[in-house]
């Protein structure tokens, strides 16, 4: 008795059912070929397919996704944007950006009117609204301000302020009378404006920090345009109208829910089938293409450069990153503005650009930009430069330079750049082997020398030099934790205390070129690779969003309204 | 092969097939034997064809492939398949086809590597916990328990978060998984096994515990010891696919199907989609071959399952 | 039997404790702490701030003097504050237990309404065509990556029909549509995996009782073959399965940690990834103690079942 045989032929039954599901979900999918031109088209635009502004109609409720979970709720003691996204619709602060434009107009919160300053510029006297309640009832007063700034100032040990540092001008804070502050600095300095509009200074009520300084961490009580109405651990966090703000007519929207969404695809799908609306950090050009494809005009984008950038840091306590000729090699081998070219076009990075942010108010004009080293249009002269000053450097075709390039395990944008750059090594003889590792262990790393190279980054919220170098100060004084290139230079640092005394607008820029080439070229202690750049593709519904170049102001939402 | 070799002269036919059977050579035994699975399993076949498959474009990928995988054309888009790239390319300009074979190499290191030493450790202490019985049995199993008990994530996590990310340490945590499953299943089936009476005749006549286990208990655990190994080579392949999912796997720029599904599969999900159906295809076709081949031969080598 | 019970019951602890140990160590083992990880969002915070925050979580004590204290929590089930949230662990788990729970029982549901009935048909059908289609669609199961097929699922839904499952977790009792929309697709996902293992090994095992004397001699007498395979064959041919799908269960456990992040559910799985990314040690040991717990209390009732389904091991 013979068995039966299998027969049946084997290709209609294991190849044909699993070629067969993939290609007919990549069928529906449609044809969606990026073409060069496509994706010109959606990048050339800085606002894409926004409808026209209407009159804003009240109603609605918005619902956007933030892409992680906030740690605690007290933003003074956060520096992520996953506190400030859900929980500033709860809060006011004293100074801040202006939400039709969103970049450097700095206006009145729950100040009335712009600051007084007296003659000397050390004394900044602050008039405060009378009309503002917070969400128990209690009215607002310069005591309150004097509270929160006391806490950011000069936190008591149970809490910790991480943007102490740049209230280390500030000698007290008064309140002088019932709606009036007073700030005494013990120096002039530029950025103090920018400083008072910081989107982490919630204002937050003197009675419940007298009764319990860490409140805040754990509870939600504002002035802000919406009050707390639930949130749900790992889920959402939901809000609704203040009736009582102190705008009035605003905010227009009814309530909005803040749903958490980590992953990538389940936000564009989320985006896509219209169950939120709105992502307010930034999507990579393929999502935008993705959304704009499917959801055609019932898409709006809108895009901007963004004060988030990447550093390429050099462990100068190691050899052979303690040789400048060495960094400033690492540093000529990479085309940036080929770079910028190709992967603009697959992640969030976009523009060239120094230790300022390009196109922005300090930053220097490519004409200047371009003769620092590796700034360069010339990208084949750079390298051949670059190679050179290996050779001095002692590293040759037969003794060639390797080490580890130590990177977060954070795919966008931080594996296209480094793979970027590992190949524009690659091509001056170069071997850097790409050292991934989890986010934990890459800081731990960084901060304890354990490196070679790294790719550092810095997000800030505003256009403010003595943000943005606040990185460069000498690793044992005031760049402690901060420095990741673990030098110390005093030159360095007295030319970045001048810029931040300076209170000449053109006098300062002058100071700040000298630092970038200084930082970037002499001593080439860290050097940046591409600047970021913000793509917020999003429901058309949703209006009176202006996006502005960072992810953590102007998130109050009083001022967005849903069209019908 | 006469008859003259024996003493009787045999006349039916069965005794005829007998002789033959005794006379015939391993060789000729295993030739017959692989000729009446490939009449007999063109599944299995098939399973096995994928694996010669991916055998030889691992082995030859230096020399099949058309381009070097680490090599980029900046262009910051994928090219769909044409001439010049059979698989196309992704947004990087490094071709496809040439990342896949060099992805082979990988796949098999990993799938074989792990799950032939975590399956054969997982074997032995099934067997020895079966065997020896009472509290050395007792103490592997507590052994074998806390470590299947243990997420494999944490796990996954720990030894890359400690060791950095490298094909070796991908290895390692995959293997310790791998370790206890076996352990367990063979421990069931061994335990059925040794209380047979010939188990109990053989230690009587003193035999070793080493001899019984290795020629009395082991080959009769065999089925399911090969179930699991065949099994764990696919999802070997598959556990690096997801560890790399959660950024733990193989990293770029190195070619490994996991981190390319992972990778720019995901991100260009939509507009270029050969960058995901390549190598998804790849390891779905790997754990099929795997698990086809397995199974069959399993179905071939356990006498108690012939149709006949 | 009574014994048996208590004896297996007993055995639980020495496991658990070997995992808490294990977690323990390796947790501090791996590099990085959650005060860093905290502050390296916006890659500015200066080194007296990190410093001050350790101290304050007790992050600076020595290792064994944080096991103990650890060890002294749990034994009063106290399983201390997540230090990355610094709420109650037992709140945070809290409120994401019950989604996982009830994930893995509909996944391990759907598994088994596929497992068995498609393995008894296969070994019965075996080499011919219904026994290949089975063995190819349970191969299936195994030969995708669970985020792959998430993904897709999910893409499918939305470009298909224009609706994904719902974002928000809403329990059971509450509202039953929302709930199982939003739940059945990564019990799908997962079940159809789980279900693959276990389908091959119901066949196998089936075919081998199938060839055992005593179903030759049912069949000798004429019993029909229905009752052949169910009252015969399928008793003793549950024992490997129950095994594998014991064993599986487990294994469910871990490969809801990626199905939960692709299809965003709010359950434990996600959680413990998070948590390890955090470095959050108190949330990270009561989460794995938890599985384990969970995967040994399951073993135990499989030992239970064991006794009951095979009389021989009850006495051994």
């Amino acid at each position: 008795m013979t068995p039966r045989g299998e027969g049946c032929n084997v290709i209609q039954r294991v190849v044909i059912p699993v070629f067969a599901t993939a290609a007919l979900v990549m069928a529906a999918c449609g044809p969606q070929q990026a073409t060069p031109a496509a994706s010109a088209a959606a990048s050339a635009g800085a606002s894409a397919a926004v409808p026209a502004q209407q009159t804003p109609v009240p109603g609605g409720e918005l619902v956007y996704i933030v892409t992680a979970e906030p740690p605690t709720f007290d933003a003074h003691q956060s520096t992520t944007f996953a506190t400030l996204q859900p929980v500033s619709p709860h809060y006011s602060v004293l100074y801040k950006l202006d939400p039709a434009e969103n970049v450097s107009k700095i206006i009145p919160d729950v100040a009335d009117g712009m600051p007084q300053i007296s003659a000397d510029k050390l004394t900044w006297t602050i008039k405060l609204r009378q009309d503002v309640k917070f969400h128990d009832g209690t009215q607002l007063t310069s005591e309150d301000i004097k509270a929160t700034y006391d806490k950011i100032i000069s936190p008591p040990k149970e809490v910790v302020s991480p943007r102490q540092g740049a209230y280390a001008s500030v000698d007290k804070v008064e309140a002088t009378d019932k709606f009036t502050v007073t700030f005494k600095l013990k120096y002039a300095t530029g950025s103090f404006l920018a400083a008072l509009a910081s989107p982490w200074n919630y204002i937050y009520s003197a009675a419940k920090l007298k009764q319990d300084i860490k409140f805040y961490e754990k509870n939600v009580m504002g002035t802000g345009p919406f009050t707390f109405v639930e949130y749900q651990k790992g889920s959402f966090w939901a809000g609704k109208k203040n009736p009582d703000y102190f705008i009035k007519g605003k905010p227009y929207l009814d309530s909005f829910k803040a749903v958490f969404i980590t992953d990538v695809n389940r936000q564009t799908t989320a985006i896509q089938s219209e169950q939120a609306m709105i992502e307010f950090r930034g999507f990579t050009p393929q999502q935008r293409q993705q959304l704009s494809s499917a959801l055609g005009n019932k898409l709006a984008i809108q895009e901007s450069p963004w004060v988030c950038v990447n550093y390429i840091s050099y462990n100068t306590t190691k050899k052979p990153f303690d040789d400048v000729r060495v960094r400033q090699a690492l540093n000529l081998a990479i085309d940036r503005w080929a770079g910028s070219e190709a992967l603009s076009k697959q992640t969030i990075v976009k523009d060239v650009g120094g230790l300022m942010r390009p196109k922005g108010p300090f930053a220097m004009s490519d004409t200047d930009l371009e003769k620092i080293q590796g700034f360069s249009r010339d990208g084949k002269a750079s390298k051949e430069q670059a190679k050179k000053l290996l050779a001095d450097a002692g590293f040759t075709a037969d003794k060639p330079l390797t080490f580890k390039f130590l990177n977060r395990n954070v795919t966008t944008p931080y594996e296209p750049v480094a793979l970027f750059l590992i190949d524009q090594w690659k091509q001056v003889g170069i071997t850097a082997t790409h050292d991934v590792k989890e986010t934990a262990a890459y800081t731990a790393d960084l901060r304890n020398k354990n490196f070679d190279v790294g790719l550092d980054f810095n997000c800030d919220y505003f256009d403010e030099p003595d943000l943005q170098l606040a990185k460069f100060y000498s690793a044992s004084g005031l760049g402690k934790g901060l420095n990741l290139s673990h030098y110390d230079d005093p030159q360095l640092d007295k030319m970045i205390d001048a810029q931040s005394r300076e209170t000449d607008v053109a006098k300062r820029q002058t100071l700040l070129k000298d630092i970038e080439k200084y930082a970037m070229e002499t001593k080439a202690y860290m050097q940046p690779v591409l600047w970021w750049y913000r793509i917020l593709p999003y429901n058309a519904k949703v209006r009176g969003y202006v996006i502005g170049s960072n992810h953590y102001t102007t998130m109050d939402m009083a001022n967005i309204w849903l069209a019908k | 092969m006469t008859e003259q070799a024996h003493p009787a002269i045999a006349h039916d036919a069965e005794e005829v097939a007998r002789r033959r059977w005794l006379e015939d050579t391993t060789a000729r035994r295993w030739r017959r034997g692989a000729a009446d699975f490939i009449r007999q399993r063109p599944l299995g076949t098939a399973g096995a064809a994928v694996i010669l498959l991916m055998i030889f474009a691992a082995a030859f990928a230096p020399v099949i492939a058309p381009y070097d995988p680490y090599e980029q054309h900046f262009t910051g888009i994928p090219l769909p398949p044409s001439g010049e790239h059979l698989l196309g390319t992704d947004a990087f300009g490094r071709d496809m086809f040439s990342r896949i074979l060099f992805g082979a190499r990988t796949a098999l290191l990993v799938g074989f590597v792990s799950s032939i030493v975590g399956s054969t450790l997982g074997l032995i202490f099934g067997v020895v916990g079966a065997y020896f019985g009472g509290k050395v049995d007792e103490a592997i199993q507590r052994v074998m328990d806390v470590l299947i008990s243990f997420p494999l994530i944490v796990l996954a996590i720990a030894v890359v978060a400690a060791l950095g990310p490298s094909v070796g340490n991908v290895i390692a945590a995959i293997t310790i998984p791998v370790i206890p499953r076996v352990a367990r299943v063979t421990r069931s089936s061994g335990l059925a096994v040794v209380r047979m009476p010939y188990i109990e005749a053989a230690r009587s006549v003193g035999v070793q515990a080493p001899r019984i286990m290795a020629l009395h208990i082991a080959p009769n655990v065999f089925a399911p010891y090969l179930i699991m190994l065949t099994a764990f080579l696919g999802q070997a392949i598959l556990l690096e696919a997801t560890l790399s999912f959660l950024g733990l796997g193989v990293v770029e720029p190195d070619p490994a199907w996991g981190n390319m599904l992972r990778g720019q599969g995901m991100q260009f999900l939509d507009q270029a989609p050969w960058l995901a159906i390549a190598p998804g295809a790849a390891i779905s076709l790997a754990v099929f071959g795997f698990n086809l081949f397995g199974d069959s031969l399993r179905d071939a080598l356990d006498p108690r399952l012939r149709t006949a | 039997m009574g014994r048996y019970v208590i004896g297996r019951l007993l055995l639980m602890i020495p496991t658990l404790l070997g995992v808490a140990i294990l977690t323990f160590v390796l947790m501090r083992v791996v590099p990085g702490d959650v005060v860093e990880l905290r502050y390296s969002q916006s890659g500015s915070v200066s080194q007296d701030v990190i410093d001050r925050e350790r101290h304050l979580l007790g992050l600076d004590r020595p290792l064994q003097e944080q096991f103990v204290v650890w060890m002294g929590q749990v034994v009063r089930l106290d399983f201390g504050t997540s230090l990355w949230t610094d709420r109650p662990v037992t709140e945070e788990i809290g409120a994401r237990i019950g989604i996982t729970i009830e994930l893995a029982l509909i996944a391990a549901l759907i598994a088994t309404l596929l497992a068995i009935p498609l393995g008894v048909v296969a070994a019965v059908n075996q080499d011919r065509w219904p026994d290949y289609a089975i063995r190819v669609f349970s191969i299936g199961g195994l030969a995708f990556p669970s985020f792959w097929l998430g993904v897709l699922m999910i893409l499918g839904l939305v470009v298909w029909f224009h609706w994904a499952p719902p974002l928000i977790f809403i329990p059971l009792w509450k509202d039953p549509v929302q709930n199982l929309a939003q739940l059945i697709w990564p019990a799908l996902a997962v079940g159809y995996r789980y279900s693959a293992v276990a389908t091959r090994m119901t066949r196998s095992s089936v075919l081998e009782v199938l060839r055992e004397d005593y179903v030759r001699t049912a069949r000798a007498k004429g019993v029909r073959e229905l009752f052949v395979v169910s009252r015969h064959a399928l008793r003793n041919s549950l024992l490997p399965v129950v095994t594998v799908i014991s064993l599986e269960f487990a294994f469910l456990f871990g490969g809801l940690v990626v199905t939960e992040q692709v299809f965003n559910v709010n359950g434990l799985g996600k959680l413990l990834v998070d948590a390890v990314a955090h470095r959050d040690y108190a949330l990270v040991q009561a989460i794995v103690l938890i599985f384990s717990f969970v995967f040994v209390f399951v073993n135990f009732i499989v030992d239970l079942l064991y006794g009951v389904l095979d009389p021989r091991i009850r006495y051994a």
